[in-house]
């Protein structure tokens, strides 16, 4: 069986990730702040839409129908897109994904291409397995060029360099674009405009004299072989129509059915995505243009794999549009990178151990970096119900034999109410024989893992009776 | 009309204020509550942490032990949330526990549910002169819906100074193990639910749950801040005569 790759090595466990990017107060700030602008815009314009709960409730049925019907699906899409004059590849994992790019970049002789931002490229690791082969991959969206010449990893799916402010970019830009293309200009400022327009110039050449793009898609409509990708800067537009090479790599769960369901997408995924009403711009193309040669890499990498899971496959419905992100208590606070996976979030920590499996200690906590609070799922504009997949998750983990032991001793106590009643005696009973001085003999900060508890809490005091044994000695206050 | 107390096993053990509270509020208002002796915990922990097998025996003991009743009470957001979402998918489609979990599922009301949709009741008669904030846990606000039920009740307390919460939505970063599995993500939420409570001014923080409470006033009383948590009961369970502890 191969190895799905996740474009991140899966290392330390979350909560030791956590650890490091919670003393990090830039990226709290930065988190916090943009996570808040992202949440109050989306919550705006989604309360304006009356008809969100139906829209909603339309995206799951379309997304749960098309994923029970993939095979027949995907077979239709390979037709159209063929009939249209444009080429289809199947790849397994993500050696296979690269290993097909990789052939067709060289086959057109180039050594340079310019890339939409895409999930899938990033999930397979795309850029550096053509570097393997001389083949320099230029990102061409403002967040990926950030996280590209700052040679970092994104931390976010819809804003990859959501971890760096203004002054980092300034600081990434002057230093770093030189590098890569047109330098940026003297006495750059962190000004947004200024920012831009220094993206802008350092791009345009680029896109000027590249023959090859690389692209994913937000949808692909079997039904017609339509491929459709929503941006919001241009960049997207530029590399789709202007190379003669375009190489579109697309996870076969973003089939959909026919042309009309577009209908219900192009307004979930702005809204809960960048909080706008309507995508700026939305590219669509069918097989290859006039003078373009038009290739199509269906990638698996896991996923048939999630499909075989009654409660776990709901997480291919996702529409990558980060409203989880954006919601998520946790995520505000630690990141993206903690997740040790190009799907980070909410998303990130049902999807990762189920397109990679639980083998490493990283991908065996991810389950549980959640409080299950619920905000992911009344966000999801396809109602992918988060917290019961993480649950059923933690069902398949290995659970470390401290907690098993602990567990087990949990249960038993409460498998028989008795035993519950003479353990709360217990514990009255060791609280009376201990004065108010000798009450420090309970230790304040407690050992081992339950030492995360009194490390920055108090431990509530235990009382003298339990509410059982109340009820027991007044018959319910009766007495 | 036959009510269960189920108490919750965090509430009978170190909370049994709560207990006690919701005991004499329901007295106050007609209804003798009956506390099944049999009862112990509604296997949350397990279910939650990944242990199912042990959550599918406690929440057959638990059923079992609430059944035949017209109504089941919890003091608790997040049992009644287990009891009522995860319980029938423990239960399965047929079979006893099946049956068992159809007939108690139902009937089974956070407080504020059943002192306002069962009972009908929004002023139950308290008197609580003090400055409050009110804390919706993750599970009674997204999990069993309570909506403005408890504020509702909360606002008909005689002396009582309603303080809103900022960020009044956001997890406190409890989440039972998830305390202890992610010690310090947990604390950075914390910090931040600390921070905007003593932002309101109160004098004391309430929930419908008090585990999340026992995780918050665990770091307000670290901090020495001087603002106590507080269930919701026993504030509805205040009285001028009864005194207030």
């Amino acid at each position: 069986m191969s190895v799905t790759f996740l474009g991140m090595p899966a290392t330390r466990p979350f909560p030791r990730n956590a650890a490091g990017a919670l003393r990090d107060s830039q990226l709290r700030f930065n988190l916090r702040k943009a996570t808040r602008t992202i949440r109050a815009k989306r919550a705006s314009v989604v309360a304006e839409a009356p008809d969100w709960a139906e829209l909603r409730e339309a995206g799951r049925a379309i997304k749960e129908h098309t994923l029970r019907n993939l095979d027949r699906y995907l077979v239709r899409l390979e037709e159209a897109v063929t009939a249209a004059g444009g080429h289809v590849h199947w790849a397994a994992d993500a050696a296979e994904a690269n290993r097909i790019v990789t052939e067709l970049v060289k086959a057109t002789g180039e050594t340079e291409v310019v890339k939409v931002k895409s999930m899938a490229t990033q999930e397979i690791g795309l850029n550096e397995a053509l570097l393997e082969h001389g083949i320099t991959a230029y990102e061409t969206d403002l967040a990926e060029l950030i996280v590209q010449l700052g040679d970092d990893r994104p931390s976010h799916i819809l804003v990859p360099a959501i971890h760096r402010n203004r002054a980092e970019i300034r600081e990434i830009f002057a230093e770093h674009m030189s590098g890569w293309g047109r330098p940026a200009p003297e006495n750059l400022t962190d000004d947004p405009a200024a920012l831009a327009d220094a993206a802008r110039l350092h791009l345009r050449e680029r896109f000027l004299k590249t023959k090859v793009a690389i692209s994913g898609a937000n949808f692909a409509i079997a039904e017609t072989g339509t491929l459709v990708v929503l941006e919001s800067e241009g960049n997207g537009r530029m590399c789709l129509t202007l190379p003669r090479t375009l190489i579109s790599v697309v996870g076969i769960e973003k089939v959909l059915p026919t042309w009309r369901d577009l209908e219900v997408f192009l307004q979930l995924l702005p809204r809960s995505s960048t909080g706008e009403r309507m995508n700026p711009y939305t590219s669509m193309w069918t097989g290859a243009a006039e003078g373009q040669e038009f290739h199509l890499v269906l990638l698996d990498n896991g996923r048939t794999g999630v499909l075989a899971d009654e409660v776990g496959r709901q997480a291919l419905r996702c529409i990558r549009c980060s409203a989880c992100l954006n919601v998520c208590p946790v995520y505000e606070r630690v990141g993206g990178h903690a997740y040790g996976s190009v799907y980070p979030g909410p998303i990130g920590a049902i999807l990762t151990p189920q397109l990679r499996g639980m083998g490493s200690e990283l991908d065996r906590s991810l389950p549980y970096a959640s409080s299950l609070c619920g905000a992911c799922y009344e966000v999801c504009p396809v109602a992918i119900d988060i917290p019961s997949v993480l649950v059923h998750l933690r069902t398949r983990a290995r659970h470390p034999w401290p907690e098993r032991a602990g567990m087990a001793a949990a249960g038993w106590v409460f498998e028989r109410s008795g035993r519950l009643a003479r353990l709360q005696r217990a514990g009255g009973r060791l609280r009376r024989l201990t004065p108010r001085g000798l009450h420090r003999l309970i230790p304040r900060r407690l050992p081992g893992p339950l030492g995360g508890w009194t490390d920055t809490r108090d431990l509530p005091e235990v009382p003298e009776e339990s509410f059982r044994a109340w009820w027991d000695r007044t018959d319910g206050g009766r007495r | 009309m036959r009510v269960a107390l189920f108490v919750t096993c965090v509430n009978d053990t170190l909370f049994p204020d709560t207990g006690r509270a919701v005991v004499r509020l329901l007295r106050r208002l007609g209804v003798e509550a009956d506390f099944p002796r049999a009862q112990t915990c509604c296997g949350q922990m397990h279910a939650n942490t990944g242990y199912r097998d042990e959550a599918v025996r406690l929440a057959r003991r638990s059923v079992a032990a609430l059944r035949g009743y017209d109504a089941v009470v919890v003091p608790s957001g997040s049992c009644a949330a287990m009891i009522r979402e995860q319980y029938p998918k423990l239960a399965g489609s047929s079979g006893p526990f099946a049956d068992a979990a159809a007939q108690v599922v139902p009937k089974t009301y956070e407080l504020t549910e059943f002192l306002v949709d069962v009972l009908g009741v929004t002023d139950v008669g308290a008197y609580f002169p003090h400055r409050v904030t009110y804390h919706p846990t993750c599970h009674s606000l997204r999990g069993i819906h309570l909506g403005d039920r408890p504020l509702t009740l909360l606002r008909q307390v005689k002396g009582l100074e309603l303080a809103p919460l900022p960020g009044v939505e956001e997890c406190c970063g409890f989440g039972g193990t998830f305390a202890l599995k992610n010690a310090d993500v947990s604390a950075a939420m914390c910090a931040d639910k600390v921070r905007a409570v003593l932002d309101t001014g109160a004098e004391v923080l309430c929930a419908a749950d008090n585990s999340c409470l026992m995780h918050i006033g665990g770091m307000l009383g670290r901090q020495k801040s001087g603002v106590r948590v507080m269930h919701l009961a026993e504030i509805l369970c205040a009285t001028e005569t009864a005194g207030v502890r």
